[in-house]
């Protein structure tokens, strides 16, 4: 999988509420949650974003709660990829349930501006910043997490092994 | 090999003898949890699944009580899709308005989460039964269908990180001074990934309300789990309530902790998070004197009983500040009731506070007491993230039930004795 797009650069610590306000979780309608994407953190930011584009950010992104719907919200609102510093742990897990394609890389967030044309490669874990003309390599995907991929998600996961065992049951 | 009680229970539920950190695993899910706003993705993926019945339906709950009594249409249609799942599915722990409380307060009250239990929740909070010795973590609500149909769900085995208290308590501080001490220190990503032990004679004496407090919050630390040794105190609450055997997990003396991190509380004072991380703590006496417009006293971290008795002793013969929107909510209907058999609400009356039905409400900016720009709470819930409360220009500041009140009193952020 290959994504090109401009760069959103935002800082340690984006939470849930900031990628999408508990007040429109009374819907989990993508569409819906696109149009509030990062609202409190960047008004605008639903508007200007273009398909593909790459969301920057530091440390421990995704942190506080367990909405599904931030990484729905992030990815109906056309954005290709979150690379941080480091994500929390349940954003982690609902970004590849979700198939948000996410990478850790440390390197290659402090040199990358908001606006920076990037190119992502998630097999070969490659970032190519184009503007800067730099090439990061990120963290690979754990081997456990690409099997969950290449089935599709974890819904299809658990859909194969349905069929496993009520083909051995 | 020695291990950690996060990693016993882990093992157990993987019919694992012992497993290491990081280690790769699936386990068997004792209890399963879902809420008004996570359940209906949760619903929508079993049902794309092709799944025809939940693993054990004694052993799933579906908690409306975010947006309850629903806020809008909106949150009407979701609850119903709760309501409408629970009844097809027969599942005995659906519970309507009138009988539903907070979860994480209502799921040990009602014995239903208990000592050496995996649970699962969709929602973060559920780290919460951590309290009780129990395995408790918070997943999104895809990880929750997997859970509801095959009742197993993959972890990654954390690291454990040792928190040590020692030393007494002064009056007024805490289980919430205690976990936000430690999340001013060690920061919103210092427990990512790990489980948090919390020990020490201070952890020893203190009462299941306060424990609940702490693990509760180690999620606003990262933390997978908060867990805390069971003992006679958790003996005590749980035998009255539980409806199956339970399994008390203590670790091996020589178990392996990732890191130790060692308090002397007894110069503590009621600690206060600043806004917008629950990071930025300080002793209530540091905290700038501010105006405040609203306190809420309630939510999965401080609604229980001791929250309200605690503040109550502060409003008991005192009023509200003019400007101040003072909102009491108890967690579940049973705090509810004897709250008011205690006659707390009566104080709470005197002194011009509102005394809400249960629901989760403004903690999350749900409804119930929603911010405008500018406005400024204290609050006894677990966040304080920008737009938490409301409008994204509004601030919430986080403390125990004590100084919540006497900050509803004063109209500025004060400490207990201070009113």
């Amino acid at each position: 999988m290959q994504f090109k797009g401009k760069a959103w650069k935002f800082g340690d610590d984006v939470d849930t509420d900031a990628i999408i306000p508990a007040r429109y979780l009374n819907t989990s309608d993508p569409k819906v949650l696109a149009q509030h994407c990062m609202e409190d953190a960047d008004p605008q930011f639903a508007s200007r974003v273009s398909e593909g584009d790459v969301i920057i950010a530091g440390k421990n992104f995704g942190c506080g709660s367990s909405r599904e719907h931030a990484p729905i919200a992030i990815k109906a609102a056309g954005l290709s990829c979150v690379i941080a510093h480091s994500f929390a742990r349940i954003f982690y897990r609902n970004a590849f349930n979700m198939g948000l394609p996410i990478l850790e890389c440390p390197e290659a967030i402090e040199p990358t501006a908001t606006g920076d044309e990037i190119e992502v490669d998630l097999d070969q874990g490659v970032i190519i910043n184009h503007t800067r003309n730099e090439k990061y390599q990120a963290q690979a995907v754990p081997p456990f997490m690409q099997e969950l991929l290449r089935a599709g998600g974890l819904m299809a996961y658990v859909q194969e092994q349905m069929k496993e065992e009520q083909g051995t049951g | 090999m020695a291990m950690t009680i996060s990693e016993k229970i882990l093992a157990k539920h993987a019919d694992r003898g012992e497993l290491h950190p990081d280690e790769l695993i699936e386990v068997g899910v004792d209890f399963a949890l879902g809420n008004d706003i996570t359940a209906p993705l949760a619903i929508e993926a079993f049902r794309s699944a092709g799944a025809k019945r939940v693993f054990d339906r004694e052993r799933v709950a579906l908690i409306p009580d975010h947006f309850t009594p629903n806020k809008d249409i909106a949150s009407a249609m979701q609850a119903k899709v709760l309501r409408e799942f629970a009844e097809e599915h027969q599942l005995p722990h659906y519970y309507e308005v009138g009988r539903v409380g907070v979860e994480h307060a209502l799921l040990p009250e009602l014995g239903l989460v208990l000592p050496g239990d995996v649970v699962i929740g969709a929602d973060s909070h559920t780290c919460t039964y951590g309290a009780l010795g129990a395995f408790a973590t918070g997943v999104g609500s895809t990880d929750l269908a997997a859970v509801m149909i095959r009742g197993k769900i993959w972890f990654k085995v954390p690291p454990t990180m040792k928190f040590v208290y020692r030393g007494k308590r002064r009056k007024w501080v805490g289980g919430k001074d205690l976990i936000l001490h430690t999340i001013g220190q060690i920061g919103v990503d210092g427990a990512r990934y790990r489980a948090m032990e919390f020990t020490g004679e201070v952890i020893e004496s203190l009462p299941m309300s306060h424990r609940f407090a702490m693990s509760n919050m180690a999620i606003e630390a990262g933390a997978k789990v908060g867990l805390i040794a069971p003992d006679s105190i958790t003996e005590a609450y749980v035998k009255e309530r539980a409806r199956r055997p339970y399994e008390f997990v203590h670790s091996d003396p020589h178990a392996q902790y990732e890191s130790v991190h060692e308090w002397d509380v007894s110069g503590f004072e009621p600690m206060v998070a600043l806004p917008h991380l629950p990071e930025n703590v300080r002793p209530v006496t540091e905290v700038d004197e501010v105006p405040i417009h609203q306190v809420v006293i309630g939510s999965c971290t401080n609604g229980r009983l001791d929250d309200l008795r605690e503040a109550a002793e502060v409003l008991r013969n005192r009023k509200v500040h003019p400007r101040v929107r003072c909102l009491i909510i108890p967690a579940t209907q049973h705090i509810y009731r004897e709250a008011m058999r205690e006659g707390l609400f009566e104080i709470f009356l005197e002194a011009e506070a509102a005394v809400s039905t249960p629901t989760c409400g403004p903690c999350l900016g749900g409804h119930m007491g929603i911010l405008a720009a500018g406005e400024r709470a204290v609050a006894t819930t677990n966040r304080n993230f920008v737009g938490r409360m409301g409008h994204p220009e509004s601030e919430v500041y986080l403390s125990n039930a004590a100084v919540a009140a006497a900050s509803a009193v004063a109209g500025t952020i004060v400490h207990p004795d201070k009113v």
